[in-house]
């Protein structure tokens, strides 16, 4: 089958061309990723108005054709056809936003001067307006040479006009656009002169200016201020966290009720016996016990969306920089580092925006240590069996507090991990920050929405293979073989012996047999710790037989508080998660860095949870 | 490196917050080689109108100001290599 012609849309970071590529492809989108590099691949399918169909493949945003990144090598790669794994693009869309001109055509063109058909889509000219900045479309098309299209892609303007022209582009015989490839040489690469030449061109268009900003001004007098810009971030953060508590109960509460049912219909069409335990006490309760944290986890990349898409996320990247500075990374390591917090796999990716490499290997390094959804599911069944849910002020609840101190002990943990790192094993010069801030701009909520379901797809398909295969092979392990009257199944089956050879080693931190038993396969994914704990009690827990007894009501007959609390710090640190092993390798070509990482992410885990186990014990908990 | 300058001479680092002005001179050989590119394709030029919106903290922590019609923060010794002047400012 021949391959449909292949569109790319390419241009500066922040010229929002994602916006633009989901209004022109809507949710039919795949991301895959580029042979060899781990940069990640977007496309979709985009109808022409002539009934073909082209495929469209969002490039990684970049400045120029001098790629300081993996990322904008790809960029690069692609629009010269060098590119393993991709055809040589058919035509161009190039991204411009219509404040910035000066700075953004000069990458166009770079672009332009490639020979590729080419259109320029002038991007957010609803900002630039509200900017006091009118622009002449027309002018542009001719100093360009090519057509420009006026859109505003979060509002879904110009999408008609833009793809009416690209219908006329691509694969179009007549072809008058289409430039001729310039002999070599004559494509002028030095920037400086590229710069101004974009800068004579920008004046020309330009019709009026006013230059003033006052929202962003004002915004950013506010986000960027000494004092109420670090208490506005902190405010954001905690209000962030307890939302992911707050507001998931509900949904938490529904998804709880559907596996309930769904365990009594089983129950009561199967009759007793080993299919029908491996059904409810295996599959169901594993993967039961995952997917009600999706609400949570949802509401957690809600924020980081909604922070990324609305421009605030590079002046907390701004505010932080100081600080970051101080453990010898920079604030551009804060954006990776948030991202962590939803899962260290899209963090550790998003470090290849740092140029620095030691600054960048020591983001990967510490990345684990903040706190990523996998671990809510742990987190929270710990807290909620645990911790009492009283309010010790207003608005604040004790659950949410400890929530809160959990994430606080990942990131010390990393900020001290980074400086040690800083001195040692990752020793060199601090390297920059320098950044370009976008404006602000009201997030659209469709855009937000393909973020969350992509996110939300990701999890259950992990939760429909990985989890659930565990759980089952694990539901296998505890089953067999059967224990005697009088016996502890736990204890008795193939798993329990292991996990007894496991506890000799941390029962010192306080860990009991059933815990051992869990950590094994949550070196899969940490949220099978719940998974596996779910398990071992459903299948040994005699008396219950319609599955009525929660693993909260287990976990405190069976659990004591110092217990708990070591439970909870060995997951602030342990690296339990094949994932983001296996990513570490990857963008760090090797084994010797995810080794490190293990290694003494392994050997804090152990003393911290001896740590709080044994001071729990003192204090009399 | 600082005193090597005469002690009037204005950078993007000791320009007052709000003061309108353009860049002079930079002086590449002070910066590393890739911060040196991020800079240029930033749109740092000599003539470009520059403005420091922000500082984070007084002493330390990095910059932001206003390039063009785009605002980049960037850290003190970067700014320190970058100087400015309040005369000729080319009209807006």
């Amino acid at each position: 089958m021949e391959l449909p012609p292949l569109v790319a849309m390419v241009g500066n970071p922040n010229a929002g061309k994602s916006a633009l590529f989901n209004a022109l492809t809507g949710a039919r989108q795949k991301v895959g990723n580029y042979p060899g590099v781990t940069v990640e691949r977007h496309s979709g399918r985009l109808a022409l108005d002539d009934g073909r169909a082209v495929e469209l493949v969002d490039l990684p945003g970049a400045y120029s054709l001098d790629p300081s990144s993996p990322d904008e090598r790809v960029t690069r790669d692609v629009v010269t056809g060098t590119q393993a794994g991709e055809r040589l693009p058919d035509a161009l869309v190039v991204v411009v936003d219509a404040a910035n001109l000066d700075n953004h055509l000069r990458f166009a063109l770079q672009l332009i001067a490639l020979g590729l058909p080419v259109v320029v889509a002038l991007n957010m000219v609803d900002l630039a307006e509200r900017d006091g900045l009118v622009l002449d479309p027309a002018v542009l098309e001719r100093e360009l040479g090519v057509p420009v299209v006026p859109t505003v892609a979060v509002r879904r303007r110009g999408i008609d006009v833009l793809r009416a022209r690209l219908t006329a582009l691509v694969g179009g015989t007549t072809a008058e656009l289409r430039r001729l490839r310039p002999s070599d040489g004559s494509v002028d690469d030095d920037i400086v002169t590229l710069q101004r030449r974009a800068r004579t061109i920008a004046a020309a268009a330009t019709v009026s200016e006013t230059p003033v900003r006052r929202w962003n001004h004002a915004l950013d007098s506010v986000a960027l201020h000494p004092v109420f810009g670090p208490i506005l971030l902190a405010t954001l953060l905690f209000v962030m966290f307890q939302a992911v508590f707050s507001w998931s109960e509900v949904p938490v509460s529904w998804i709880e009720s559907a596996f309930a049912a769904l365990d009594g219909v089983v129950r009561d069409a199967m009759p007793d016996g080993f299919l029908r335990s491996l059904l409810t006490d295996g599959v169901i309760a594993g993967v039961g016990a995952v997917v009600v944290f999706l609400p949570l986890i949802l509401i957690l990349f809600l924020f980081i969306l909604v922070l990324e898409a609305s421009g605030y996320m590079v002046r907390a990247a701004f505010l932080m920089d100081r600080m970051m500075a101080q453990v010898g990374l920079s604030g551009r390591a804060f954006i990776p580092l948030l991202s962590s917090f939803a899962c260290a796999v899209p963090g550790i990716m998003a470090t290849r925006t740092i140029d620095d490499e030691k600054d960048r290997l020591t983001t990967i390094l510490i990345a684990p240590l903040m706190t990523c959804s996998a671990r809510l599911p742990v987190y929270s069944i710990i807290i909620a069996a645990f911790i009492p849910a009283r309010k010790v002020a207003p608005f604040i609840g004790l659950q949410g507090l400890v929530l809160f101190g959990l994430y606080v002990m990942g990131i010390v943990g990393a900020f001290v991990a980074a400086l040690a790192l800083r001195r040692t094993v990752t020793k060199g010069d601090s390297s920059g920050f320098m950044m370009e801030m976008p404006k602000y701009q009201m997030p659209r909520m469709g855009d937000i929405a393909i973020g969350l379901w992509s996110r939300a797809w990701i999890f259950l398909k992990r939760a429909g293979t990985t989890i659930a295969l565990t759980t089952v092979i694990l539901w296998a392990l505890l089953s067999f073989p059967q224990a005697p009257a009088g016996q502890k199944q736990a204890d008795y089956s193939v798993a329990g012996r292991i996990a007894s050879g496991l506890e000799v080693v941390v029962r010192p931190i306080g860990f009991n047999h059933d815990i051992a038993l869990a950590l094994i396969p949550a070196m899969a994914a940490r949220e099978i710790a719940v998974a596996a704990i779910g398990t071992v009690y459903a299948i040994d827990d005699v008396e219950d037989t319609r599955g009525e007894r929660t693993l909260v009501d287990n976990l405190r007959g069976r659990w004591s508080l110092p217990t708990a609390l070591a439970f909870l710090m060995w997951f602030v640190f342990a690296p339990q998660c094949i994932s983001t092993i296996a990513v570490t390798r990857r963008e760090t070509n090797g084994w010797r860095w995810p080794a490190f990482m293990v290694g003494y992410l392994f050997a804090t885990a152990y003393v911290m949870a001896g740590i709080t186990y044994w001071a729990a014990v003192f204090a009399g908990l | 490196m600082t005193s090597s300058l005469p002690p009037e001479t204005l950078t993007l680092e000791t320009l007052p917050r709000h003061q309108r002005a353009a860049v002079d001179m930079i002086e590449w050989e002070r910066l590393a080689v890739p911060e040196a590119r991020r800079l240029r394709e930033l749109g740092f030029d000599q003539g470009v109108p520059v403005e420091v919106l922000h500082r984070a903290r007084m002493g330390s922590g990095p910059i932001a100001c206003r390039i063009g019609r785009m605002t980049v923060a960037l850290r003190r010794a970067v700014a320190r290599s970058i100087r400015v002047s309040t005369a000729a400012l080319p009209a807006e």
